[in-house]
């Protein structure tokens, strides 16, 4: 049996970056995530490495370009108004195709918002926040032990594909303690060199360039094409969830992170009375899971897509369901929490308006 | 005696060579023009040429090199 | 016969983009003939900015990254951090540098940075057209000042290496001139002592480069250095204005 610790979500994520062989974090204070910088200044210094509080979300963001680019494994963490700053940044590092890691502990918006938990930079992380066409890998852990496992996995997907990927977290899960286990930590020196690097010609080769700029615009398209290629083979290979009872369900509440374990307890209340409920969690935000949605589509009388924010997840379960069946949408927003017998009650309600015939 | 080459096909006519020759030998050749479509600047008569190389250190396309 | 002059190696053997008479060409050779005196090539990552030599990466031999507007001594710390023995400068203009990158550049100095900046004050927005810089002098005629540049309108001209001559961090801080040979000389000798600070490892350097924009200027490029003389250099004097190495 592995150690186990006791950790915040914000310090357990800094430590599994670390022992992915992140050696360079790039940082700036900001309520719900500050923990993840203040345990990446404690400790890196330790493990041989930087941690930088820069002057800036914008300049954070520019270093991690500067030092992704430089061949090390790079991050950067904060919350919603600073990863909005950070949105030109990331535009730059996917049209690079340079690989870091961004985390968003997500907090109530728009404007300076609350500081409580949220979903509502869904759209911002799955379609795009910054410039052009482009993605990130998106993951959504809801749970401390997920998260660590999920920020190994970033560091790895973002090598493989050379894109930028994050980790979707709230405030409640950067705040809250949980007991986790830590894989093995992994030397930066023992990961494959990355021979695109501006590491220094030595002479020895021709110079690398880090560049998004093509001012022919039959390059940058053909670019363009490619880079969705390779999004088309994420699309196939990397999407992640998890399903809970949707085998003889009749409903499912589709959800994500916080939300997600949230309607588990309304679901356990629900199945203790006999209604055929399931849950589908969606991991990986994008690649999004349509394909489990539209394969349960067939069966189900309606789906219920619950979420902190004002319904964001929900129209891409729309677009993966194509009309077989109902989505109804059930959130709180502006960093209030979905309650369980909230949830209980819509999903009945849904129910008897299937029952009574109404839709 | 000092030779200077001009890359011509390297120069956009853009005179500043000749403002700070010593020797005023360095002019814009009107005869001829470069495959960018100016007229390059060449040395008119190398004998007096001293080798002083301010020519190509004004260049902003490096197109002068100086021998001696 | 021996070579007096040639192209330096870490200078690509290209046509560069820079219009006619464009001091940008002037500055690049320089930054290349000091690498290559350095014997530092191999070890040289260099940092583009967003403005006419945006695409610098195509005039050097060297490694370049290419940084957002304003963004380049962020990047250029981020490559450090990872490669501290590697010599790492940006190449900025003056709307890269003191408009959209000011805090970039006052913090890579307030933290003592161990990167050199080389500063292109052409008092212009070149590549989108001749709008005002913020090194504009008062007065000047650009796209965005077509009255001349206002005070009450538009402030005053920013005097960058007086201002960052300020910040402790900062180890060696110079403006030079390219309008004439012997100025020219002395630029190449500031891009060598910024450059030899930091690989002793010194903290922050930056050399500010009075240079001309003869196309948005509107005058012919040797004119253009005459009225640099006579205009920018009293606005913008030249000299040494932090030396702590």
């Amino acid at each position: 049996m592995a150690e186990k610790f006791l950790m915040k979500g914000n310090e357990a994520v800094a430590e599994a970056a670390i022992r992915s062989g992140c050696r360079y974090f790039f940082g700036y204070p900001i309520t719900p995530q500050t923990e993840l910088a203040a345990y990446m200044a404690k400790n890196m210094p330790k493990r041989g490495g930087v941690f930088l509080q820069a002057e800036s979300e914008i300049a954070a963001i520019n270093m991690v370009y500067g030092a992704a680019g430089a061949g090390a494994r790079a991050m950067t963490g904060s919350s919603s108004p600073g990863i909005s700053l950070k949105q030109e940044g990331i535009s730059y590092i996917a049209g690079a195709d340079l690989p870091c890691v961004i985390v968003n502990m997500a907090r109530g918006g728009p404007g300076l918002g609350s500081i409580q938990g949220s979903q509502a930079d869904y759209f911002q992380a799955t379609k795009g926040g910054g410039h052009g066409d482009y993605h990130m890998l998106v993951f959504a852990p809801n749970s401390v032990q997920e998260l660590v496992d999920m920020t190994a996995r970033a560091f790895d997907k973002a090598d493989e594909y050379r894109m930028p990927a994050m980790i979707l977290g709230d405030g409640m899960l950067g705040q809250m303690m949980e007991p986790v286990e830590f894989f093995e930590p992994t030397e930066p020196d023992a990961l494959p060199k990355k021979e695109w690097a501006t590491d220094g010609t030595g002479m020895k080769r021709k110079k690398n360039i880090i560049n998004s700029l093509y001012l022919e615009s039959e390059i940058l398209e053909r670019l363009n094409i490619e880079r969705y290629e390779r999004y088309k083979r994420i699309c196939e290979k990397e999407p992640l969830f998890e399903e809970i009872n949707t085998e003889d369900a009749e409903i499912i509440i589709a959800a994500y992170g916080m939300s997600a374990r949230i309607a588990a307890s309304a679901a356990d209340a629900l199945r203790s009375e006999g209604v055929r409920v399931g849950i589908i969690r969606p991991i990986t935000l994008w690649p999004f899971p349509s394909e489990i949605f539209a394969r349960r589509a067939a069966y189900v009388k309606a789906f219920l897509c619950v979420e902190m924010s004002m319904g964001q997840m929900v129209e891409d379960v729309r677009l993966a369901v194509e009309g077989k069946c109902p989505v109804y949408f059930y959130g709180r927003t502006g960093g209030m929490t979905v309650e369980p017998d909230a949830v209980y009650k819509e999903v009945k309600r849904i129910l008897e308006l299937k029952t009574a015939g109404g839709i | 005696m000092a030779v200077v080459t001009f890359n011509e096909d390297r120069c956009k006519g853009c005179g500043l060579c000749e403002t700070v020759c010593p020797k005023q030998i360095v002019k814009t050749a009107t005869d001829r023009t470069n495959v960018k479509g100016f007229h390059p600047a060449a040395v008119t008569n190398q004998a007096e040429c001293i080798g002083c190389a301010f020519c190509a250190q004004i260049c902003p396309d490096c197109v002068i090199t100086v021998e001696k | 016969m021996i070579t007096v002059f040639k192209r330096p190696h870490p200078l690509s053997d290209v046509s560069n983009t820079y219009c006619p008479g464009c001091t940008h060409g002037i500055v690049h050779r320089l930054v290349a003939e000091v690498i290559e005196e350095l014997g530092a090539e191999g070890d040289t990552i260099g940092v583009a900015p967003v403005g006419c030599s945006v695409v610098a990466y195509n005039f050097f031999e060297f490694d370049v990254q290419q940084a957002a507007h304003g963004r380049a001594p962020a990047v250029a710390t981020g490559i450090k951090r990872v490669h501290p023995d590697k010599l790492v400068f940006t190449y900025q203009g003056d709307g890269d540098l003191a408009a959209i990158g000011t805090a970039e550049t006052v913090h890579a100095a307030a933290r003592g940075e161990n990167i050199s900046i080389i500063f292109i004050n052409n008092a212009i927005y070149g590549m989108t057209g001749g709008q005002m810089a913020p090194t504009s002098l008062v007065g000047q005629v650009t796209q965005t000042t077509p009255y001349g540049r206002k005070i009450e309108n538009q402030g005053y001209p920013i005097k960058v290496s007086e201002m960052l001559s300020t910040i402790e961090g900062a180890a060696y801080i110079e403006r030079v001139s390219v309008d004439s040979i012997p100025n020219i000389k002395k630029t190449k000798a500031a891009i060598k002592k910024a450059f030899e600070c930091q690989l002793d490892k010194k903290g922050f350097s930056l050399v500010e480069v009075l240079s001309s924009c003869p196309t948005n200027w509107g005058m012919e490029p040797s004119e253009a250095l005459k009225w640099l003389r006579e205009n920018m250099i009293k606005q913008y004097p030249l000299g040494v204005y932090c030396d702590k190495r």
